[in-house]
């Protein structure tokens, strides 16, 4: 395992939540870059996390863009700096409602066409930026503003669309993990091509729970499989550490549930769909691993 | 009903109360209110309607227009950025001839991002054919939301409306607002090209330029035609309800010898100057204007007065979008002032002072130029 370095590429001065887990991402996700890299950020918390014109709280150029329009721009400047010669990472940091929402199209063209790019989803399941209306991220049963009785369409399976294009490298993380985010970032910025990680990213004021959870919320993630950690090169699929264990013996669904204040809505049903899904999600996993598809 | 409540929960508060089938709607901010208001109604049964949380706002429009084809009742909200990615469906809605209502919280566009009032947003989407009416408090924020589905769905109209209200400026303070029984205020919709399955036909079909000509002028004539639907609109409500509107809304003009003509909150604002101003014998007046599309016929309120024109955007290389505006229709020669842009403080001091400092023909960016 690579050391993790101390120089910090997001300073202590953001305008971030407490607790919140997509600027503890962030941290990892530079820290793993290093200094030559453009972060490309399109609208969501982390437009604003930044602080407020002329300071900044980043250490390394953040180029904030359009809402739809994050792996587009990234496509352009990937192709200026490999037209001069120069390796400079180029990051795409977006939300899930960036992601799997309106900057879907953007995202497909990009990877359908090669881009050497990574591009991270930090999916806090919802539109955070805007006070937590639902996306296409936001889980079965979950109550937002605009889901006031619970959500009652399913999680936008968005790992099944990337994976769908063959993208050279692709994996999942979490915030709770920073070791494996970290050796993610690390692996992915090392191969040409399109990269795509989606690192979950638990949020205190969406998600109602206390601030000092954060990390307990994203490990009660994994550990309920609600969250698979894994990763796929050249779509070869292996599964990650904390996942592994998860695979073999689960703590119940509803304990990941319960310290959320925004499956309050989640009736017994949604629970059981949830559940359902996970064991259905990890048995296809299983065969895979075990090459019996 | 005597209702507290911001401008955004007007505007929602007036769509529960003209009963679309279908509202598609994005969050941005400031207009997010609207969209969590109404999927809160429909949530609870007081609206009665299909609630499409679309992927973006190119959808959310497009989600009207398809909806709107089948010749029912229809609406959306926005802000912004979220206004100018619509902008295809904009043309594209005005020039099917879909009576959509929508609501657009008026905010500066990135970059750098800035959340605070502007009017750049619905200003760039001008031509569109939309009609665009600007609002200065909550309770028109609910009465001009109401009347524009009448409007739009007049049958001398059949265009789109669009109702804007200043970003946190009215979307965000509350005022008390007086609800309405609608009635048979806003008759049933009844769009005579909905589609029809047993009188089939192509719906934008590849159209000659003769052909496509006559659709643009038809375009026209809706727009001028409107003119009397909106009054008829206006007076027909104050008749039932007790409140008067009219195209634009003059304040002290009387014997004014200068007018500060602006839109939106601005125009509030600028009635308190002009009693200030009015106190130190300067004889102002006020015209806050209401529809900007159609465009008012200002050339009797303007003759013979110097004119002060307030923008809040600005059409680089041009000038304050508004002061053109008036200054192609009346011919008069205003002293234009860019103030407000990005959600800067204006207040009813600043708007004398603008007054005072008067010059024909110059221009003023408040704050920046000295
Ligand atoms: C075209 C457009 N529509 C809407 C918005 C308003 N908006 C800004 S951020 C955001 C939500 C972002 O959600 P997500 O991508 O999940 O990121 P998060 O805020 O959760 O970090 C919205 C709706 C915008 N900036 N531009
Ligand atoms: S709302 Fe959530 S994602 Fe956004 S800054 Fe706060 S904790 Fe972070
Ligand atoms: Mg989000």
């Amino acid at each position: 395992m690579a050391e993790i370095p101390d120089e910090e590429f997001i300073l202590k001065t953001t305008s971030a939540c407490a607790g919140c887990s997509a600027s503890l991402i962030l941290r990892y996700v530079t820290k793993a870059a290093g200094k030559d890299t453009v972060l490309v950020v399109p609208a969501c918390c982390t437009s604003v996390i930044q602080g407020v014109y002329p300071n900044t709280a980043m250490n390394i150029p953040v180029y904030n863009v359009a809402f739809a329009s994050a792996a587009a721009v990234a496509s352009g400047m990937s192709e200026a700096f490999r037209a001069v010669g120069k390796k400079t990472n180029v990051i795409c940091f977006a939300g899930d409602g960036g992601t799997v929402d309106i900057g879907i199209q953007a995202l497909s063209g990009a990877l359908e066409r090669g881009t050497d790019f990574l591009y991270i989803c930090y999916d806090n399941e919802a539109y955070s930026n805007t006070g937590m209306q639902r996306s296409g991220a936001t889980p079965l049963g979950a109550s937002t503003t605009t889901t006031p009785l619970g959500k009652k369409d399913y999680k936008k399976d968005l790992d099944a669309i990337v994976q769908a294009h063959n993208p050279v490298y692709m994996a999942t993380a979490c915030s709770a993990y920073p070791v494996d985010l970290y050796n993610k970032v690390k692996k992915a910025l090392s191969i040409p091509g399109p990269k795509f990680m989606h690192i979950l990213a638990p949020c205190p004021p969406g998600w109602r729970y206390p601030s000092e959870k954060t990390i307990e919320v994203g490990k009660l993630a994994v550990q309920s499989g609600m969250w698979v950690l894994y990763e796929r090169e050249n779509g070869k699929l292996s599964i990650s550490g904390a996942s592994k264990a998860a695979m073999k013996k689960r703590i119940p669904v509803s304990e990941y549930l319960k310290v959320q204040g925004r499956f309050k809505t989640a009736t017994e049903e949604d629970i059981s769909v949830l559940s359902e899904h996970v064991e259905n999600n990890i048995k296809k996993l299983e065969r895979e691993v075990e090459g019996i598809c | 009903m005597l209702m507290i409540g911001t401008g955004n929960k007007a505007v929602a508060t007036a769509v529960r109360d003209a009963k679309p089938t279908v509202v598609a709607a994005y969050p941005i901010t400031p207009q997010t209110e609207v969209v969590e208001e109404t999927a809160n109604y429909v949530a609870s049964g007081e609206l009665d309607a299909r609630y499409i949380p679309v992927e973006s706002e190119h959808s959310s429009m497009a989600a009207c227009i398809g909806a709107a084809a089948t010749g029912i009742r229809t609406f959306t909200a926005t802000s912004s950025h979220g206004l100018v990615y619509m902008c295809e469906m904009l043309h594209m809605s005005a020039a099917a001839r879909l009576p959509i209502v929508m609501a657009n919280a008026n905010r500066a566009l990135g970059p750098g991002w800035n959340i605070g009032a502007e009017h750049s947003d619905s200003l760039s989407m001008r031509d569109t054919g939309w009609l665009q009416a600007y609002v200065s408090t909550v309770q028109e924020a609910y009465d001009l939301t109401l009347m524009a589905f009448r409007i739009a769905e007049d049958e001398n109209v059949l265009l789109p409306v669009m109702i804007n209200l200043d970003g946190f400026l009215l979307t965000h303070i509350t005022q008390s607002f007086e609800t309405v029984e609608p009635g048979d205020f806003i008759p049933e919709i009844n769009t005579p090209h909905a589609i029809d399955i047993d009188n089939p036909g192509g719906y934008g079909t590849l159209t000659p330029s003769n052909e496509h000509f006559k659709f643009r002028r038809d375009i026209e004539r809706g727009m001028r035609d409107s003119v009397k639907v909106i009054e008829d609109a206006q007076n027909d409500f104050a008749k039932r309800f007790g409140r008067k509107y009219g195209m634009y809304e003059e304040y002290m003009t009387g014997d004014a010898d200068v007018l500060v003509i602006s839109m939106g909150t601005l125009a509030k604002e600028t009635e308190v100057a002009v009693d200030n101003l009015r106190k130190e014998g300067i004889k102002a007046g006020s015209v806050g204007i209401r529809w900007f599309r159609p465009f008012p016929d200002l050339k009797d309120v303007v003759e013979g007065r110097e004119v002060v024109i307030i923008d809040r955007d600005y059409s680089f290389g041009y000038g304050g979008i508004l002061a053109n505006e008036v200054r192609s229709k009346t011919g008069c020669s205003p002293f234009s002032v860019i103030a407000g842009l990005g959600g800067q403080e204006v207040t009813y001091d600043d708007i004398a002072g603008f007054v005072k400092m008067r010059a024909a023909n110059e221009e003023h960016w408040f704050g920046v130029d000295e």
